[in-house]
């Protein structure tokens, strides 16, 4: 066939054939504009400006705290705990008269990086396990699904809380993966029913049809299929793993009392409450509530432009 | 041209004369239906974007009125409007929708649901998707009646008279039935049954009959045309299929791009064309008599206009072979022809002589007929494959034997559900035959899936699936998807694997600018294209064709099937042709296999097994077969439903539907003994206990 190819004969029909090509152009330039509408779309839903913005200025605070921050977060003064925000201290004292505007700010970091860690985590996990359930099915996929469902059986919780107490570790690095366990089944189940639904496709019996070995098939081809599905879930389970975070930390679980942790500051604060002190409790637990809002505020707008 | 369309007009039994003068009696009094210089727009981002241009016709009481034309025409759009039940971004924008006189288009919401409920009705493609599936089937039937008004119990005795009347044998268990539980002829008689239940004094059908078996949508149309007779109804019916509106339509209206360009009596229509775009429509079609050996399909060149383009001259221009200026600038009217007959052109007189067009392709074509069918390449025997296990087995395969020579096309055919596709994917490797099934390819033995097979035996056996969007990866480039099938199979470098694909998809006359494009910016017949390329990127010695132009408009089809034939002559590569329709099975097949249970029923040279004597199933499929020349023959039929594969009947497999078993004076052989595969004459091989004496008797006796 190659020799026959190669050879260029004279087309009669050229124009027509110039003309399909303008058509196709024209196609093009279609889809061109209908993804840079999307983009539009995007920026003029106000939920994913404002959500993304939150979100923007709580990972500058993860990654540069020393330059946001007015004070040094570790900083005491004894004489001034427990105050009222005031000039000097925009959201007032902690209970041992740090500043807790600068706490919060230091307190991103914990938060960010483990709830961003675990998701990672369980979304790449749970994408492995899910990709070969959907596409082995049978008794791989019946092992598979049963551990995740004994895993998702028990209160998350009470599991992480059980993990923690038995380790006996106030690490931060063993939330995180206990967060990651516990999401990674969820994970697992979302990308194994969309598996289901690409493996009956036949681009799938076309790989095999060229030798390809699984592995490829799945990553190169089936995976790149499920990842509008996937980015979604994604943001899904951050804005899970941030609360699940946020409330291990205030159940005591990974930060010392030392940590500018949010949850913990909460914790800490919490029975101030009846008169002594607000501020010290308020602005963490906004804090934590605004992070979370601005994820889901942009998952929405994300779901709802890219998954109509 | 003229005198076949006199021996035709004579030896119609399909459109008898009757109905064709009632239809024309009738002009006289208030149409029923009438189109009168309709506008829709559908609004995409804000801007109105016509899809139908001032749509004219007229359905008489009591006639049958065809609207054909390819996909994205308007065809829906039509019958939509006439319900007025566009989508919502629709609107009627222009010109009146008269029913009975009444202009729909003005009425209130109210009197137009009146009329839905009461005098319009409509049956959908998709007779599944039209039925409530928690619904069981008789509740759903009486809903009709007591919507107008019936009592419970009265509704559900209407409802079974309802489903008596579209000829359903055990109606009780069919009322207890959900749809899912239904066979999509079933179903569709359902749905005819619940539109037929008000006696709506117009029925609207959209193409009824596409997604059914041949020997289904014989049966289904036997029914609408009795009903019709019946009742007198006025039918609109929307299909791309010709044959069938053939045998349905008094009179037939073309649409392109939104716009009526022909009409008139169905058979001036199909036998005297008298607009460009119906005579290059007709030519497309591989009617019977067609080889492709001695005959190049033509096509039309072009693709439709973009929905909602703005056209200044006649919509057709662009792809038209006689157009000239005044076309490109001016819009035709439509022009009255004698018997009624109006095409819009300028110049109708000229149309049906316009030049011959067929693509031409890169590949030079080798002239030589294929005489010589080389030594067997693929060689079945003793073929079986049986899905589940212990008890609940199903057998869907059962002893297939069959062998294939070099450049060699054998047509495989059979309805639904008799092995077709399994028998494919054993071929690929992609399914695990049973033991003791043999497959050899060039006498040697074939590992039984692909993981027992060497890369080059895995590119000697390829495929061209049927739905292009489900067989090309959305996520990939074409040229990609392409170039990794020369890598893997041909052991190539990536950059040879690339320059290698962009050769093979210039061969296949996809634009070198769309090689790096994903296949949702292509166009189905394109896409097609693509998938061809990719089978022929391992060097295949049989690539089994699945279907693989069921999803393509006629025009498209015909480009993909010379294609399809060019490459067998330059490359000498053998073809198993699956598909349903069968006059594509015979333009392109040189033996043809019939396959039903999963068992070989007949085999033989194409001409052989369709001119007959054919073997009594063959001769059911074949006279399913709506023709668009109107040779119409007495019908022969099979009787009942498909019996379940997992539970086939006694003896010959076929003897609960046969035609010919009744006074065959061998009904107890075929009840109880199953018949072997033997040749009965050089070269075609039988599974019947009738002699071949015996069927050419029967057979003639029918012509």
């Amino acid at each position: 066939m190659s020799e026959a190819g190669g050879t260029i004969t004279l087309d009669p029909t050229l124009d027509r054939a110039a003309m399909r090509a303008l058509a196709h152009e024209r196609a093009l330039e279609e889809r061109r504009t209908r993804r840079r509408e999307r983009r539009q779309l995007l920026l003029r839903k106000p939920s994913f400006l404002i959500g993304s913005l939150i979100l923007f200025f709580w990972f500058l605070c993860a990654l540069i705290p020393s330059v946001i921050a007015p004070q040094d977060p570790a900083a005491q003064d004894l004489l001034n705990k427990l105050k009222e925000p005031s000039g000097g201290h925009w959201w007032g004292t902690d209970v041992l008269g740090r500043d807790v505007f600068s706490r919060v700010i230091d307190g991103a970091r914990v938060i960010v990086f483990v709830a961003l860690g675990a998701t990672i985590i369980a979304t790449i996990a749970g994408t492995m396990l899910g990709l070969v359930a959907g596409y082995f099915k049978g008794r791989v996929d019946e092992v598979i699904m049963r551990i995740a469902d004994i895993f998702s059986a028990i209160p998350t919780i009470v599991l992480a809380l059980l993990i923690t107490s038995t380790v006996d570790s106030r690490s931060m690095l063993i939330v995180m993966f206990i967060i990651a366990l516990v999401f990674t089944p969820i994970v697992a189940r979302t990308v194994r029913s969309s598996v289901l639904g690409e493996a009956e496709l036949d681009y799938v019996a076309a790989a095999r049809l060229r030798t390809e070995r699984t592995p490829h098939i799945l990553f190169s081809e089936v995976l790149p299929n499920i990842l509008p599905a996937l980015a979604v879930e994604f943001t899904v389970r951050l804005g899970y793993a941030i609360f699940a975070m946020a409330t291990l930390s205030f159940l005591g679980a990974g930060a010392g009392p030392e940590s500018s942790d949010w949850g913990t500051q909460v914790a800490t604060h919490f029975k101030f409450l009846n008169g002594l002190n607000w501020s010290a409790t308020v602005f963490p637990a906004a804090a934590i509530a605004s992070l979370s809002v601005g994820v889901n505020m942009v998952q929405d707008a994300l779901t709802e432009v890219f998954e109509r | 041209m003229s005198n076949e369309f006199a021996r035709l007009q004579s030896a119609s039994p399909t459109a008898p004369a009757g109905v064709n003068t009632a239809g024309v009696i009738a002009t006289a009094d208030v149409p029923t239906l009438e189109f009168d210089n309709v506008e829709v727009a559908y609004k995409v981002r804000g801007i109105d974007r016509p899809v139908l241009r001032q749509v004219s016709f007229a359905v008489a009481p009591g006639e049958a009125y065809g609207l054909v034309g390819e996909s994205g025409c308007g065809k829906s759009t039509a019958a939509y409007a006439a319900m007025r039940y566009l989508p919502r971004n629709g609107r009627i924008t222009g010109g009146a929708i008269r029913f009975e006189g009444q202009d729909l288009v003005a009425m209130s919401t109210d009197e137009v649901r009146a009329l839905r409920s009461k005098a319009i009705s409509m049956v959908y493609q998709s007779p599944i998707a039209a039925l409530n599936p928690s619904l069981r089937v008789g509740q759903q039937v009486a809903e009709v009646f007591q919507i107008n008004g019936a009592g419970k119990d009265t509704a559900t005795d209407q409802a079974r008279e309802a489903l008596g009347a579209v000829q359903i044998a055990d109606i009780d268990k069919v009322m207890r039935r959900y749809p899912h539980e239904l066979s999509g002829g079933m179903a569709q008689r359902v749905v005819i049954a619940m539109a037929l239940a008000t006696n709506p004094r117009l029925l609207i059908l959209d193409e009824p009959t596409t997604g059914l078996d041949a020997t289904v949508e014989a049966e289904v149309l036997d029914l609408i045309r009795t009903l019709r007779a019946e009742s007198g109804t006025s039918v609109l019916f929307i299909s791309h299929n010709l044959g069938v509106i053939r045998s349905m339509c008094d009179r037939v209206g073309v649409l392109y791009a939104g716009q009526l360009v022909e009409e008139g009596q169905t058979t001036q229509i199909l036998n005297q064309p008298r607009h460009p775009y119906t005579v290059g429509l007709l030519r497309c079609i591989p009617r019977a008599g067609l080889r492709k050996d001695l005959h190049r399909l033509d096509t039309i060149p072009g693709s439709l206009p973009p929905l909602g383009s703005v056209i200044p001259g006649c919509v057709y221009a662009d792809r038209c072979p006689i157009a000239t200026d005044q076309c490109h600038t001016e819009k035709p009217p439509m022009v009255e022809l004698p018997d009624g007959q109006r095409s819009r052109c300028f110049f109708p007189d000229l149309a049906p002589d316009i030049p011959r067009s067929t693509e031409t392709t890169n590949i030079i074509v080798d002239q030589r007929a294929p005489d010589v069918v080389g030594d067997s390449l693929i060689t079945l025997s003793g073929l079986s494959k049986t899905f589940g296990k212990d008890e609940s087995t199903v057998k869907v395969l059962s002893g297939i034997a069959l062998s294939l020579g070099a450049g060699e096309t054998l047509g495989l055919v059979g309805e639904s559900g008799s092995g077709k596709t399994t028998l494919a994917k054993v071929l690929l490797g992609l399914t695990h035959p049973d033991g003791g099934s043999v497959v050899q390819l060039d006498g040697k033995a074939l590992g039984a899936t692909i993981s027992n097979r060497s890369a080059k035996d895995v590119g000697a056996v390829q495929i061209v699936f049927q739905n292009p969007d489900s067989a090309l990866n959305r996520r990939h480039a074409v040229r990609r998807i392409v170039g990794r099938a020369v890598e893997k199979l041909g052991g190539a470098s990536h950059e040879q694997g690339q320059e290698r694909a962009d050769d093979l998809l210039n061969e296949m006359r996809v634009d070198a600018r769309l090689h790096a494009a994903k296949p949702v910016m292509l166009s189905g017949g394109l896409k097609q294209r693509v998938a061809i390329a990719r089978a022929f990127a391992g060097n295949p010695r049989l690539v089994v064709c699945d279907e693989p132009t069921s999803a393509l408009d006629v025009s498209v089809q015909a480009a993909i099937l010379n294609l399809l034939v060019d490459l067998q002559r330059t490359e000498n590569v053998s073809y198993l042709f699956i598909s349903h329709d069968l006059g594509v099975v015979r333009y392109l097949s040189d033996r043809i296999a019939v396959l039903y249970l999963g068992r070989i029923m007949e085999l033989g040279p194409a001409d052989t097994v369709f001119s007959g004597p054919h073997h009594p199933y063959t001769e059911a499929l074949v006279s399913s077969l709506p023709s668009i020349d109107g040779e119409a023959t007495n019908r022969v039929r099979l009787l009942g439903e498909v019996p379940s594969v997992a539970n086939p009947p006694s003896g010959c497999v076929l003897h609960t539907r046969c035609p010919r078993r009744e006074g065959s004076g061998v009904e107890q052989l075929c009840d109880t003994v199953e018949p072997d595969l033997v040749e009965v004459e050089p070269g075609h091989l039988m599974r019947c206990h009738l002699s071949l004496e015996q069927l050419r008797h029967m057979q003639a006796a029918v012509e």
